[in-house]
């Protein structure tokens, strides 16, 4: 059969023979194939662990981001309240950078969590060929005369081989789209640390510009706020009644609460 | 006759009429390949799964047989499928 399905079996078999060719005597051929399937059984499971660690990393910045999405909505609020409209969008601006990426990780958490559940599978169906490997080889062993026990051989070896030789290949396939993700994910979190990433996506944890530009606000709503009492006191009262504290009110809080955050 | 659905299991099928009409959806798959037509492919190449899982019965876990058949992974891709047919390949070596 030429075509897709051809070029796809010549792969395979290629990869099978190259697994196989190695052990002359049909003894070693058993030991060597039930060797090299145990071998990649191990590698499948060091695969399903990356896969899984990646997913954590994707889980982990998704978290962030919509913590990060939370204190921005406050962020312009606050701003608003404050009566600073440019800061407002600002941050309403970067809140929407945030949700940007957030929903580009989405999927990709999910074709992660895709990618474990088929290489899951495909731990446990090479499992049971392994068994069935297992129990096929001492039988081998004990009842089949040498000419037999070849071809039996042979005929297992090459099943298991194309098996393993699938594994591998689905192996590869999520290890690629794994790699992919993970560059990506890497990226995002190297310019995160460095805190360059400022104006396109606001993942910078602790106090970014917009906490210090509230930090400032804040202070300067409390400065002004002592001053005008301060004017009340000294000259006279020429703040509106309404509008002034009551006596024995608290003074204005601490300038600056959020920069030991 | 043996179809593996590469990545993801093999499948007993009967009937060598089935070979005859899988051969048809691939050669009709290449010919999308080489013409640049991706809906085509897809189309084709899809078919060509349907038919295994359709009318395949899936072989046991404790089965060592060799494929007659292998056919592409369910989710390759337009670009990979037009490099099977030059370069490396699917898998490089």
């Amino acid at each position: 059969m030429a075509g897709l399905s051809g070029r796809m079996s010549t792969v395979i078999k290629a990869k099978v023979s190259k697994m196989l060719d190695r052990a002359e005597d049909p003894a070693e051929t058993l030991e060597y194939s039930y060797q090299k399937q145990i071998e990649l059984l191990q590698n499948v499971k060091k695969g399903i662990a990356d896969v899984v660690t990646s997913k954590k990393r994707l889980q982990l910045q998704s978290e962030k981001l919509e913590q990060q999405v939370v204190k921005l909505d406050t962020q312009a609020r606050q701003a608003l309240a404050a009566g600073n409209e440019e800061l407002a969008r600002a941050a309403l601006e970067r809140k929407q950078l945030c949700q940007n990426e957030l929903q580009s990780l989405d999927p990709q958490i999910a074709e992660l969590e895709r990618q474990q559940q088929a290489l899951t599978d495909n731990e446990a169906k090479l499992r049971s060929k392994i068994d069935a490997f297992r129990t096929k080889k001492e039988v081998i062993k004990a009842q089949y005369s040498a000419a037999e026990a070849q071809v039996k051989i042979s005929e297992a070896a090459t099943g298991v081989g194309e098996e393993m030789a699938d594994v591998g290949l689905a192996m590869q396939r999520a290890v690629d789209k794994t790699e992919n993700m993970r560059a990506r994910a890497q990226a995002v979190e190297e310019l995160e640390q460095a805190g360059t990433f400022d104006d396109i996506t606001q993942l910078g944890s602790g106090q970014d510009d917009i906490d210090r530009q509230l930090a400032q606000l804040t202070t300067a709503s409390s400065v002004d706020d002592e001053l005008a009492k301060l004017k009340t006191e000294v000259g006279g009262g020429s703040a509106p009644p309404a509008i002034a504290p009551p006596p024995g009110a608290a003074p204005a809080s601490g300038p600056t609460e959020g920069e030991t955050a | 006759m043996i179809v593996r659905i590469a990545t993801e299991g093999q499948y007993r099928l009967a009937d060598d009429g089935l070979r005859a009409r899988l051969n048809e959806l691939d050669n009709a798959a290449v010919a999308a390949v080489e013409a640049g037509d991706e809906a085509g492919f897809h189309e084709y190449f899809a078919q060509m799964l349907e038919l295994v899982r359709r009318e395949g019965a899936p072989l046991g876990d404790d089965e060592l047989t060799e494929s007659a058949v292998i056919l592409p992974p369910s989710d390759t891709s337009f670009a990979e499928a037009a490099a099977e047919f030059t370069g490396d390949g699917l898998i490089p070596d």
